[in-house]
């Protein structure tokens, strides 16, 4: 018997643009936080839920996309919710894997030189 | 440059309010998603990967030193101290907030710039040659055709909602920097027999899924008549331009459908019936007054030696980033935003503004972008040029390697875009890496690599001398090489090499295409001639081998 | 569907019919395709006649008996499609038509300045008059002639 598939729920904040996942109805912000739907009955009723977000102005294009257990960890199937999930691979110092530290918006990030961004040493080319 | 009056003034204020109140509806609710997305187009704002990305108006990429200061406090201020510079001559920001957006378009209008209509199917940035007014070739400077075809266009109440977005391109001289042939409508002024002074239009060019070069639409026509002609243009578009299908609405896939013969006949009845009306001749005190801005500053006489400097890195520099300039003296110098290893476009504040200081400690009005992706100053005194270039070295922005195989056009790719299959930065970063000897670099010679992370083709790869197209092959990221492709007067679009390459794998592809052409070619040819003269074959052979011999 | 005709919150005195369906006593709005076949009865009535056609039909079906015409409708069946803003300037500038223009199905309150300039005059909406007037305020200069023969900028600025 197949595995079912895992989904987790996704949007954009409509306000300023950010990636949010789905928790118990709820939004948070960081993929590690997000709910992970075992059962497709669950994952459709919560994308119908977030219809509702959408009407009331709080996010947009909401829709749910697969994940893969590996081991304790969680992780997006396809490499556009990975980066969605962290940010530029080629900017290891921007958006969320920056954890909150990142410079922007009249805040100075932790890390200096961060407006031209470090310059790559190696291919990164795992996600 | 072109300085706003009362009139300009008044409507980007307007504009800015328009907008705004389309904002204040969507977070109000009184405009869904669905409605309020070709307004936020309009003014350039897009939502990405990430967060909004607010796309920047850079008319014919000039800007002053004023304006890209502004550029560098609206990267703190609403961004994350950064902005990527387009093939369109434009500036894109990737960290924007919704709710920012009407403040920081009241703040552009401060210094005369603005979003509009650099997204959406209408009219977008007007682009011309990076180094017009200043370049040794030009016929005459496109800048001033490219801002009268700027306002024309500008919230043009019949052409708002075309078939698809249209990219109109002006160029001045016989080398055509500015890739007119790969424009939806692009204007090349030229002088005929007589010594007078007119216009060739092309039409249909286009990048995309099904790329075209486009087709003499105009042979020769007049100054006073040349909105009349474009108007024409614009209308048989829009008339017969395919509205069931997106992926086949732009105006090259109506050339190729009727024939450039028969597009070529609908223009010119329609171009007549407008001449007929008489209402769109420009008069020509607005042509005096428009072409007054761009007059060229007021040149010295200067001696023409070439510029020396104790640091041994300047003859490099001097060598590939300087170009001849049409008055003694002088010179157009490129400052490259290809660091090698570095986000190909990419400028911080932090160098936005210095930049900005080095124009005002120079003298220099004007810097330019080029829809390659770095910055000009196009009028430089030769004598100032090392002190300019230590000031830039310091600036990481001195990179000597302006149409060298490391000087890679890049798409913001899957980092950054909704639309993109793959990454396109990383390949970049990688190729500059392995070919950052610049012994070598000047050993294979002008050779540009262009890359895209998707089928719209926004990293120009159709026009590379090789080509990277981003494809997607069952989640993992693959790269298709293209050859012989070329935006200049020899336009011609890459050939397919075959499957794609993964990740891991294009850099050793490209390496191994480069050691063919260095071992075929013949005399002073660069890549591009090679290629053109052996063909395919013996590159696909070498790029393909390693992966049969994959034990070796 | 409310009509607004000249800024203003009008009554309809057309009816628009389906084809196939009985004419009315009054005013009467039939499409290209049953103008075409019963153009001869419908032009004999003693009422006045529109024609309303699909984005996809150039006013040039119409020939020259867009001048017989009272009202003239374009139905936009999505916002994006910019077709009918085209025929409009035709109607008005080329094809020298001076009876209604009027805008149905789907457009934006966003376009009702691009609709005014091309030439429509009339338009069967929700949204208020009041809105509508708002919309024809929020720019208030041109960069190019349409068929409202309003000056460019270029021609405020030299006289």
């Amino acid at each position: 018997m197949a595995a079912p598939a895992l989904q987790v729920l996704t949007a954009n904040r409509l306000r300023d643009g950010a990636v949010v996942y789905g928790r118990a109805g709820a939004w948070v912000e960081t993929f590690e936080m997000a709910e992970v739907f075992e059962a497709k009955e669950t994952a459709d009723a919560a994308l119908a839920g977030a219809g509702e977000d959408v009407k009331a102005r709080l996010v947009v294009n909401p829709y749910l996309f697969a994940v893969r257990r590996d081991g304790e960890t969680v992780r997006a199937v396809e490499e556009r919710e990975i980066v969605r999930s962290e940010g530029p691979s080629v900017r290891r110092d921007l958006g969320k894997q920056a954890g909150g530290k990142d410079a922007g918006h009249g805040r100075a990030g932790a890390t200096p030189g961060a407006d031209t961004g470090a310059v790559m040493e190696s291919f990164d080319v795992s996600l | 440059m072109y300085r706003y009056d009362e009139f300009d003034a008044k409507f980007v204020r307007e504009r800015v309010a328009q907008f705004r109140y389309q904002v204040e509806r969507r977070l109000a609710g009184e405009l869904t998603e669905d409605e309020f997305k070709p307004l936020r187009l309009m003014n350039g704002l897009y939502l990405q990967l990430h967060a909004y990305m607010l796309r920047i108006a850079i008319p014919y990429g000039t800007l002053s030193a004023r304006q890209l200061r502004k550029l560098a406090h609206i990267a703190r201020k609403y961004d994350k101290g950064y902005g990527h510079f387009t093939t369109r001559q434009n500036l894109q920001f990737n960290w924007i907030r919704l709710v920012d957006v009407p403040d920081l378009l009241a703040e552009l209008a401060e210094v005369e710039m603005h979003c509009l209509q650099t997204s959406g199917n209408c009219i977008r940035n007007v682009t011309a040659d990076h180094f017009a007014g200043a370049a040794a070739d030009e016929i005459e400077d496109p800048r001033p055709l490219a801002e009268i075809i700027r306002q024309w266009s500008t919230l043009h109440p019949e052409f708002t909602y075309l078939p698809r977005k249209f990219k109109i391109a002006v160029g001045g001289a016989a080398h055509d920097r500015a890739a007119l042939k790969f424009h939806d409508m692009a204007v090349e002024i030229v002088r005929n027999e007589a010594g007078e002074t007119g216009y060739r239009v092309h039409a249909g060019g286009g990048m995309g899924r099904t790329p075209h070069v486009g087709h003499v639409v105009g042979e020769f026509v007049a100054r006073a008549d040349i909105l009349a002609f474009l108007e024409a243009v614009m209308r048989v578009y829009n008339q017969s331009g395919r509205r069931d299908n997106i992926y086949k609405a732009r105006i090259k896939i109506l050339v190729a459908a009727l024939g450039a013969d028969e597009m070529k006949a609908q223009i010119a009845r329609e171009f007549d019936e407008i001449k007929k009306a008489g209402t769109l001749a420009v008069p020509q005190a607005e042509l005096d007054r428009i072409a007054a801005y761009f007059a060229p500053p007021a040149f010295e006489d200067l001696p023409d030696d070439e510029p020396t400097s104790l640091d041994p890195t300047f003859a490099n520099w001097l060598r590939q980033n300087v170009s001849p300039h049409r008055k003694p003296g002088y010179a157009i110098a490129t400052i490259s935003l290809k660091p090698i290893g570095g986000v190909p476009g990419d400028a911080g504040h932090g160098q936005m503004d210095a930049v900005a200081g080095l124009m005002d400690e120079f003298g220099l009005a004007e810097i330019r972008v080029s829809h390659e992706q770095n910055l000009v100053l196009p009028h430089v005194r030769k004598k100032d040029l090392p002190a300019i270039y230590k000031k830039l070295k310091a600036l990481q922005l001195a990179t000597p390697n302006a149409g060298l195989i490391t000087d890679i056009i890049a798409c913001p790719g899957l980092d950054y875009c909704d639309l993109a299959n793959a990454r396109s930065i990383p390949v970049a970063q990688d190729l500059a890496r392995r070919f950052a000897d610049l012994s070598r670099q000047h050993d294979i010679g002008e050779l540009k690599i262009k890359i895209s992370g998707c089928i719209n083709a926004c990293g120009h790869h159709h026009a590379g001398h090789i080509g990277i197209l981003g494809v997607d092959k069952k989640g993992v990221e693959y790269y298709q090489l293209q050859l012989g492709g070329s935006g200049a007067e020899d336009a011609s679009i890459g050939d397919i090499m075959g499957p794609g390459f993964p990740a891991g794998e294009i850099g050793g592809a490209v390496e191994r295409v480069i050691d063919a052409y260095l071992e075929l070619r013949e005399g002073n040819e660069r890549f591009l001639d090679t290629y053109r003269r052996v063909g395919m074959e013996p590159f696909k052979n070498v790029a393909y081998g390693e992966q049969m011999y994959a034990a070796h | 569907m409310p009509l607004i005709r000249h800024g203003a919150a009008a009554g309809d005195s057309f009816v628009t019919v389906a084809d196939g369906e009985p004419l009315p006593a009054g005013g009467a709005i039939v499409s290209l395709g049953r103008f075409k076949s019963e153009r001869a009865a419908l032009l004999a009535r003693n009422a006045p006649l529109g024609v309303r056609l699909a984005s996809a039909q150039p006013p040039q079906e119409l020939g020259e008996d867009v001048h017989r015409l009272s009202v003239i409708v374009y139905e936009f069946p999505v916002f994006r499609d910019g077709r009918p803003f085209s025929w409009a300037r035709m109607l008005r500038t080329r094809l020298g038509y001076t009876g209604e223009l009027r805008a149905t199905g789907h457009f934006l309150y966003d376009q009702i300045a691009f609709l005014v300039r091309t030439g429509f005059d009339a338009f069967e909406t929700n949204i208020p008059p009041r809105d509508f007037a708002r919309a024809l305020r929020e720019i208030t200069d041109v960069y190019q002639p349409s068929a409202d023969g309003r000056s460019a900028i270029s021609k405020l600025r030299t006289g």
